[in-house]
């Protein structure tokens, strides 16, 4: 690896194929246009999951006072997420270093240029790399937004300002880097074949080589967890963090006894559909190319959706008497986290089934769990995200089983899908889940307190009664 | 002179209008407001978060007549907004000190 002097800031010299950390490739890896015209696409579907799309799906739940601070603090945490994931997140996240995090070679995007080719899952094929960097900072961008759910209402403005780049900074970035990095299809299926080619005395000298390339990789990732499209990354990690930030701002003003309802389902539903519609980029996008995997997920964000939306729906009815729209849509985000991790692995009866049980676990815990324990995770980012994102890990682990229509885990040092065995997989999943919520929950309730001392996470009492567009914008979302 | 004031249910507004003006009274003011009486209200569920909702939508009907056509008024009202059903409404009658019509000044009895 060379380490780029990252003081010379991203104007690209036009230069071809630029040496970069990781992944690196073969000479003249083949950039094919419509994998770039794909992704490309993907990644502003994955930007319109969030703005608007979480925005309004979030903004119609909370009171209309609240309103305008709902939508500000989605569009401020997106803005922000793209400028420092410009600035040293993507660097951070996808270059080597140790098994936690990267380094700084690639801050400022220094070094890629415009035709600089970036790994996708297969070897030989690429794309440009500034597109996958772009794909992954909507990831970014949509993570932290999603853990604002939980603390919506009472937060003020400057203290979401102050913890959002710091969440990125300590908890996001290296929980992508353990979870999604590692040196690349290229670089192993290159370091395989050379022990392979390689003659008795130099055979020792290329397996130490091999197995550097492996171990150039995340935490999570060497434990064998698989993760398509972020189901730890993304949802258990906000998840967890949006329960423990619930849990240290604190309830609501009056809640469980005023009436704290939904001020717009309609805006909710805008927002859940348009969160379905980004999703396929989401999942779809996750496999870099326009090919393959990309089809599984792209029928998987259907099926698992649709099951789950119906499954919720019909539990509701049964359990509360009347279904519910809120219900219904609540289910089809529940089936989205679900099927996240599971997006290109499962067949897509898996994903079905995935999708049933995701809808009345996340139902389960939204309702009677959160009830019994009466904490106020305020759009229930926990139980949906949280719980939806442990479901889906756990049901990678099974889904990706080829005898259950599964696709199998891709092994790039054989070059063939390696054996499944469940108890292997189903420990690593488990794993992944144990460190994404220690990871998560210790950090983010550190940054939560550091927030708390430095600017104060609540707003004054007489501020939430009076509605945070007032108080944090100065402004009526209606009048 | 006097206000007459009722509290009716919102989809008989048109039949309330169409009796007052039947009976020579031209312009009423209308404000929509929430409040319960015998009628109860209804459960709202969203996700784990249950609400009895006492509150039900009605509509304030106000009308300033002379004293003398109150009891024509009442009738009036009373025919038009009543179904029979428990969440009719009430009428209530207030006493008027002055009345003025903005544009021209008139005043009391001309203002009505």
């Amino acid at each position: 690896m060379t380490i780029k002097n990252w003081l010379r800031a991203g104007i690209p010299a036009f230069t071809a194929a630029a040496m970069f950390a990781a992944p690196a490739l073969a000479q003249g890896p083949t950039i094919d246009k419509a994998d770039t015209t794909w992704m490309m696409v993907a990644t502003v579907l994955v930007l319109v999951m969030t703005v608007p799309g979480l925005a309004l799906f979030y903004g119609g739940l909370v009171r209309s006072k609240n309103m305008l601070s709902t939508l500000m603090q989605v569009l401020y945490t997106v803005a922000i997420a793209i400028l420092i994931w410009v600035i040293y997140g993507y660097s951070l996240t996808f270059t080597g270093g140790s098994d936690f995090i990267g380094g700084f070679s690639k801050a400022f995007l220094s070094g890629i240029a415009p035709d600089a080719a970036g790994a996708t899952f297969s070897v030989g094929v690429a794309i440009p790399e500034l597109v996958f960097v772009m794909f992954q900072a909507t990831f970014a961008g949509i993570t932290a937004s999603l853990l604002l759910g939980s603390i919506v209402e009472r937060t003020k403005f400057s203290a979401i300002a102050l913890f959002i780049p710091l969440w990125l900074t300590f908890v996001y970035f290296p929980m992508a880097h353990m979870v999604w990095y590692f040196a690349g299809p290229d670089a192993i299926d290159a370091a395989a074949k050379a022990l392979a080619a390689a003659d008795a005395g130099g055979k020792a000298a290329a397996q130490e080589a091999l197995d550097g390339v492996l171990a150039d990789a995340g935490y999570i990732f060497k434990l064998g967890a698989i993760d398509f499209a972020g189901g730890t990354v993304v949802h258990i990690n906000s998840g967890i963090a949006g329960l423990v930030g619930a849990l240290i701002v604190g309830k609501r003003l009056g809640y469980g006894k005023e009436l704290t309802t939904p001020h717009s389902l309609t805006m909710t539903y805008i927002g859940a559909m348009l969160l379905w519609f980004g999703w396929f980029g989401f999942n779809a996008g996750s496999n870099l190319e326009a090919v393959g995997s990309a089809v599984v997920a792209f029928v998987n964000t259907f099926v698992a959706t649709a099951a789950a939306g119906l499954s919720w729906m019909f539990i509701e009815w049964i359990a509360k008497g009347k279904p519910s729209l809120l219900g219904a849509v609540s289910g089809i985000v529940a089936g989205l986290v679900a099927v996240t991790p599971a997006a290109g692995f499962a067949g897509p009866m898996g994903s079905l089934v995935l999708g049933l049980v995701a809808g009345v676990v996340c139902f389960f815990f939204c309702t009677t769990i959160k009830n019994a324990f009466g904490y106020d995770d305020s759009l229930d980012v926990f139980g949906i995200h949280g719980i939806g994102g442990i479901v889906g890990a756990l049901g990678t682990g099974i889904l990706v089983n080829p005898g259950l229509g599964g696709t199998g885990i891709f092994d790039y040092t054989t070059g063939a899908v390696a054996e499944y065995s469940f108890g292997t997989q189903m420990y690593a999943q488990f794993m992944a889940v144990v460190v994404a919520i220690l990871w998560s929950g210790i950090g983010s309730a550190i940054l939560f307190k550091v927030v708390d001392i430095i600017v104060g996470l609540r707003a004054r009492p007489e501020a939430e009664r009076e509605g945070l567009d007032i108080t944090d914008h100065g402004e009526r979302a209606y009048s | 002179m006097k206000v007459v004031m009722a509290i009716i249910k919102p989809f008989k507004l048109e039949e309330v209008r169409d009796a007052l003006t039947g009976i020579g009274v031209h312009g009423l003011t209308v404000t929509e407001v929430k409040g319960y009486g015998r009628q109860k209200g209804h459960t709202e569920i969203y996700r784990g978060a249950e609400y009895a909702v006492n509150f039900l939508p009605k509509l304030k009907v106000e009308v300033a007549v002379a004293s003398d056509l109150v009891k024509k008024v009442i009738a009036a009202i009373t025919g038009a907004a009543k179904t029979g059903q428990i969440g009719d409404g009430k009428i209530f009658v207030y006493p008027i000190e002055h009345a003025v019509r903005i544009r021209t000044g008139e005043t009391d009895a001309d203002a009505l």
